[in-house]
């Protein structure tokens, strides 16, 4: 027979942008070991369906830790205490009987709250929008291995395109920066061949797109002790060089403006 | 329960925190308008007192050799290039550097503190953080505290203030005689706790200050990582347990002058024939 434990949830509700949150706490009786964290506050959702009461909003999608949407800080961690893993990879199993389990929103200032555990991450699309692409030419399908990529550069730009925009590197970061995030959607191109047209527009305009949102780094390493990918920490120090770089190429290549 | 409003309504990027510069001052002085320039630097400039720090440390040393030949030391220290600048110029210059640099470093700290505050929500719930530790987490704090030490030390042991009209101690300040004045200043319990206490605060300080410099100036490769933290680690300790050693051995009375020197006797005599 499978394993149950008995959990007590203390989970932050609030019932839309601009109201007053609160801790609310809520019993999960007869939880199933096998069960993954979401799972549970399906469970829970239900039960407080049936009695008539407002379930808990989150946000969840795949569920198998490729798609980002889920963001939950469990007990003072973003995606809770497994490393390298989203809050939907974590399992029940990890907690025993009688543990209390604190939840809360993903928080910074530009992640606003829209209900109870879910959050606006829409400032992480402007930074990508502001210069996350490339530009090749349409038609048939190049060749396979066309362009030779060095071992090393493609390696790392894998470790960076890993990034699944999530947002745990703002929400455990205490200055709410999103060093992690931009350095890995910015490297993932300037580290390839092909993301080298655009490189030094890109980098200026993705990071100054950041700075408008977020705070600044502090170098405490947070982030990537958060990620469910475990994002690399020279990515910011690389995006540091790239940066200063970009200031100095950009006002050549423009002629002075800027 | 009502609803306020769709999710949906708000569903759109958020306002930005921080307005577009309305006067962008030419290159390179623009990158100081920028987070990450000034994190540069923060960096630069921290690395810059790094080196401070250390040789100072080193120069302190010379209290061990005796009252004679540390002040000696102290009179090389002001005249040096002596014969072909005038005497104190060069070290005005190397002064006028420090002064900016430690400019430079508070005016970035607090203009990023500001910003970062302007960023964050605070939790509600405690956190658990795994990877800030102590040193990274009380940067500001030791930072201030190493601000408020500075003034405090130039006062003690450079203008020789508190010899005269604070009356912390009892006997007079002798320029130029750094023995005698550490020996009076630090014999006092108080202040060598004092010493003591941001003695720590600066080796707190530099342990994440150097391995966030590198970071922040953008130096970090697979290959380097291993070898910052044991570097700060070790710079760290360095001058914690070179600068904490003055305080302990003044307090056990291993480092003691009985008399004041005479500097000006002595500058007129021996140093010029040492210089020779």
């Amino acid at each position: 027979m499978e394993e149950t434990l008995n959990i007590t949830l203390k989970v932050w509700r609030q019932d839309g942008p601009d109201e007053r949150g609160r801790f609310e706490t809520y019993d999960a009786p007869n939880i199933g070991t096998d069960m993954s964290f979401l799972e549970m506050l399906d469970v829970v959702n239900e039960n407080l369906n049936e009695d008539g009461n407002e379930p808990i909003a989150f946000e969840s999608d795949c569920r198998e830790g490729i798609c980002g949407t889920c963001d939950l800080m469990i007990d003072g961690k973003a995606h809770g205490p497994e490393k390298g893993t989203a809050t939907c990879q974590l399992h029940m199993r990890k907690y025993s009987d009688g543990d209390t389990i604190v939840i809360e929103p993903f928080r910074a200032a530009s992640f606003p709250i829209l209900k109870d555990l879910a959050v606006n991450r829409s400032a992480l699309d402007a930074i990508v929008m502001a210069g996350g692409f490339i530009s090749v030419n349409t038609g048939a399908a190049p060749d396979a291995n066309l362009i030779p990529v060095p071992k090393e550069a493609s390696d790392q730009a894998f470790d960076a395109a890993a990034c699944i925009g999530c947002g745990a590197c703002v929400a455990a970061c205490p200055n709410s920066a999103a060093q992690l995030f931009t350095s890995a959607k910015i490297q993932h191109m300037n580290l390839l061949p092909q993301g080298q047209a655009e490189r030094w527009k890109r980098t200026e305009a993705m990071v100054e797109t950041m700075e408008m949102f977020f705070g600044s780094c502090t170098n405490h390493g947070e982030c990537h002790d958060a990620c469910p990918k475990e994002i690399p920490l020279d990515l910011i120090a690389w995006t540091n060089r790239d940066y200063i770089k970009s200031k100095n190429k950009n006002r050549k290549l423009a002629g002075q403006k800027g | 329960m009502t609803v306020i409003q769709r999710p949906q309504d708000k569903l759109r990027t958020p306002k930005p925190l921080k307005k577009p510069a309305r006067f962008t001052p030419p290159w390179p002085l623009n990158l100081y308008q920028t987070a990450i320039g000034k994190k540069w630097v923060m960096g630069l400039t921290g690395l810059g007192l790094v080196g401070f720090v250390v040789a100072h440390m080193i120069g302190n040393l010379h209290l061990y050799e005796g009252q004679l030949e540390v002040a000696e030391y102290a009179h090389s220290l002001r005249t040096i290039g002596a014969g072909l600048v005038p005497e104190t110029a060069v070290l005005w210059v190397l002064r006028l550097g420090l002064i900016s640099m430690f400019g430079l470093h508070i005016h970035s700290a607090i203009t990023l503190s500001a910003m970062n505050r302007a960023a964050n929500s605070r939790y509600q719930a405690p956190r658990d953080f795994a990877a800030a530790n102590f040193a990274s987490r009380t940067t500001r704090i030791t930072g201030i505290i190493i601000a408020l030490f500075v003034v405090w030390h130039l006062a003690d042991l450079t203008w020789g203030f508190t010899g005269g009209f604070m009356g912390w101690r009892g006997d007079g300040f002798n320029h130029g005689d750094p023995l005698w004045n550490v020996d009076n200043s630090m014999s006092n319990v108080v202040i060598a706790i004092w010493y003591m206490i941001a003695t720590t605060a600066v080796a707190v300080h530099l342990f994440h200050g150097i391995r966030s410099a590198f970071i922040s100036i953008g130096l970090s490769s697979p290959k380097f990582n291993p070898l910052i933290k044991p570097l700060a680690a070790g710079i760290a300790g360095l001058v914690l347990v070179g600068n904490l050693s003055f305080p302990i051995m003044v307090m056990t009375g291993a480092l003691e002058a009985d008399e004041p020197l005479d500097v000006h006797e002595l500058i007129a005599t021996e140093f010029k024939e040492a210089a020779e």
